[in-house]
């Protein structure tokens, strides 16, 4: 241990310590994989206008269902529209909603989770047993019956299929909540006179974050599934909003002709949920320090 | 004694409301009047087996525990937020002790960045500081808890007890958590901080040999209350109390193999009941006609005191045998 000897400057430790996130991406291809798909699916969300060849909703009755040549990279839809300048576009419906969605019910959930666990008595026994019936019900099948019962559109799909996930994130912020304020560490600040609000901010709360954060992600390639699906049996996104779970839908009329119709809306959403996922699973490896040793 | 001792431990009575299931609860009476005082640079061993209310006792000195009766007094005063930093802890497993999302630097100086007012600069030189003091080297303060092993840790949880300058350490079995031959550094180094800084320690341990090693004095502690008090060579070379005794006879030495000790009859009575008369009777080899009386910790021989009428008082009820010492009816009332 030459290098760590009494004299060593206190930057060159410093430095070590940074680099050792990208170390540990490094050394997990299927997380880089991930985090690039993700990265391109932000960058696709915020310059699809630039990148789009055609606009979206642009009719050309002369080009139906062109077969992908070098003007229409993806080929066309039954009204002549671009599909690739529309997958580009579906990513700020289908990937955006996905975003809102998990922030909503991830914020909603670990407040509601958090003053469960600290409250406790039967305020807790009342939240966790309706949790307990939303959870009891298919999410799928609930988030059909909310978004129906609101009236088929994109914002009312979102607003369902948040609330569809806030069970799960209750739950995980509750028991994080409850095993983190009897540790020995809360105690121990306790007895150095900490306040509550100054264990919450530096005890419960970063350490309550990091599965918060993993199961954030995680649930964002699942949310793209969800929200495609209610858009496919036409709950959610309605035409002409171009939406990957809706272009699949009408492109399913298609299939045995017009192949690239549905195939490149439907890639959209495997490459971006699996990106996503991978991502969540290579997170929830990093942000566990007692992990990162090995 | 013309100055109120250091720490003093008036008649303290702490007990929890269980619930069980649905229905009501009971209350588990975890410490049932302890008394004990500690001078300044002195170190009182509190033993006794599990459950005996040992952990709770150091807890409710720290005020991590609401006190049910009694008082913790700081050089004659209940102690306040204000010197509540007097009195540290060091806790068993200094593995769950440390957050382990934070720097060491930043775990050192905890209790100083609680009180506020400090640069990150201020503090990371005053972690370096207090790092050297527990044996660790100053670039130690940037790594993460993970990065070291047991008894590194116990020395951060101790450098960071050391931060604000307190006067007691209360060690809640400092060392059983910790490798065999890493104790005997933590103990040295626990002894060694307190001739440079004059502390005082309350030593909370089921290891008789360390106590032994470390304590000036010694209780003993059974289901919540002293049974004995005193100079700790005394007590442990000399056990007066039949508790003590039966606590010393399952310590193995080389001199007496396992396999002799008879096996002691019966279980740690429950807490939630509190047993009538003398705690320690439904397992006392001595058990005799007076033990239904409740009994007092009353001064014996020296500087000893023990809970027992009869070592305390010979008169009538005969000692146990093998008693080491005669005791003096005289010291009964006092």
């Amino acid at each position: 241990m030459a290098v760590d000897g009494i004299g060593a400057p206190r930057q060159a430790v410093s430095r070590f310590r940074e680099g050792r996130l990208w170390y540990r991406v490094k050394g997990s291809p299927l997380t880089l994989v991930g985090a690039a798909i993700a990265l391109v699916v932000l960058f696709v969300i915020i310059a699809a206008p630039l990148l789009a060849p055609y606009p979206p909703d642009k009719i050309s009755l002369s080009a139906r269902l062109a077969a992908p040549s070098l003007q229409h990279v993806f080929g066309t839809d039954e009204v002549g529209r671009d599909l690739f300048s529309r997958v580009l576009f579906g990513a700020r419906a289908s990937c955006g909603i996905a975003f809102a969605i998990v922030i909503l019910s991830t914020v909603i959930g670990s407040i509601i989770g958090c003053l469960s666990g600290v409250v406790g008595g039967i305020v807790d026994t009342a939240i966790m047993r309706l949790m307990d019936v939303f959870l009891a019900l298919p999410a799928l099948i609930l988030a059909m019956a909310l978004s129906a019962a609101l009236g088929p559109s994109l914002f009312n799909a979102m607003l369902a299929v948040a609330v569809v996930r806030v069970p799960a994130y209750v739950r995980l912020a509750r028991g994080q909540t409850l095993s983190l304020r009897n540790r020995t560490y809360v105690k121990a600040s306790r007895s150095f006179g900490a306040s509550p609000a100054y264990l919450l901010r530096w005890h419960i709360l970063p350490n309550a974050l990091s599965p918060i954060i993993v199961q954030a992600t995680l649930d964002l390639g699942g949310t793209i599934l969800t929200a495609a699906a209610l858009s496919f049996i036409g709950l959610g996104a309605q035409p002409p909003t171009s939406e990957w779970g809706s272009m699949v839908s009408s492109g399913r009329n298609y299939f045995l002709d017009q192949w690239w119709y549905i195939t490149f809306p439907g890639l959209a959403i495997l490459i971006s949920a699996m990106g996503f996922n991978l991502l969540g699973d290579g997170l929830r490896d990093m942000l566990d320090p007692r992990l990162g040793g090995r | 004694m013309t100055e109120p001792p250091l720490l003093s431990v008036e008649d303290l009575e702490v007990r929890y409301r269980v619930t069980s299931g649905w229905f009501g609860g009971s209350d588990v009476h975890a410490v049932n009047g302890v008394s004990f005082s500690v001078a300044e640079g002195e170190t009182i061993g509190i033993v006794g087996e599990s459950g005996c209310g040992k952990t709770t006792l150091g807890q409710a000195i720290l005020g991590l525990t609401d006190i049910s009766a009694g008082a913790v007094k700081l050089r004659g005063t209940e102690r306040d937020r204000a010197r509540r930093t007097q009195i540290q802890i060091i806790f068993q497993d200094p593995q769950s002790s440390l957050d382990p999302r934070l720097p060491v630097w930043r775990l050192i100086t905890e209790p100083l960045h609680i009180r506020g007012g400090y640069a990150n600069k201020q503090l990371i030189d005053r972690a370096s500081e207090l790092a050297v003091s527990v044996g660790l080297r100053p670039e130690h303060v940037d790594r993460y808890p993970h990065e070291f092993s047991g008894g590194q840790r116990q020395r951060i949880a101790i450098a960071r007890a050391l931060a604000v300058e307190p006067a007691l350490l209360v060690l809640d079995e400092p060392t059983s958590a910790l490798d065999v031959s890493v104790q005997a550094q933590i103990v040295n180094l626990l002894l060694s901080l307190q001739a440079q800084r004059k502390l005082s320690y309350v030593l909370i341990s089921h290891d008789v040999s360390l106590v032994r090693h470390v304590a000036d004095r010694v209780a003993v502690m059974y289901l919540g209350q002293i049974v004995e008090e005193g100079p700790t060579l005394d007590v442990l070379d000399a056990p007066s109390h039949p508790y003590t005794r039966t606590l010393l006879d399952a310590v193995p030495r080389f001199d007496r193999p396992l396999a002799s000790i008879a096996p002691r009859a019966g279980e740690l009575p429950s807490n939630r009941t509190l047993p009538t008369g003398c705690f320690f009777r439904e397992r006392c080899p001595s058990a005799t006609a007076g033990c239904e009386q409740p009994q007092l910790l009353v001064a014996a021989d020296g500087l000893r005191k023990v809970r027992c009428h009869l070592v305390t008082n010979v008169h009538g009820m005969g000692r146990p045998r093998s008693a080491p010492r005669p005791a003096f009816p005289s010291d009964a009332t006092a």
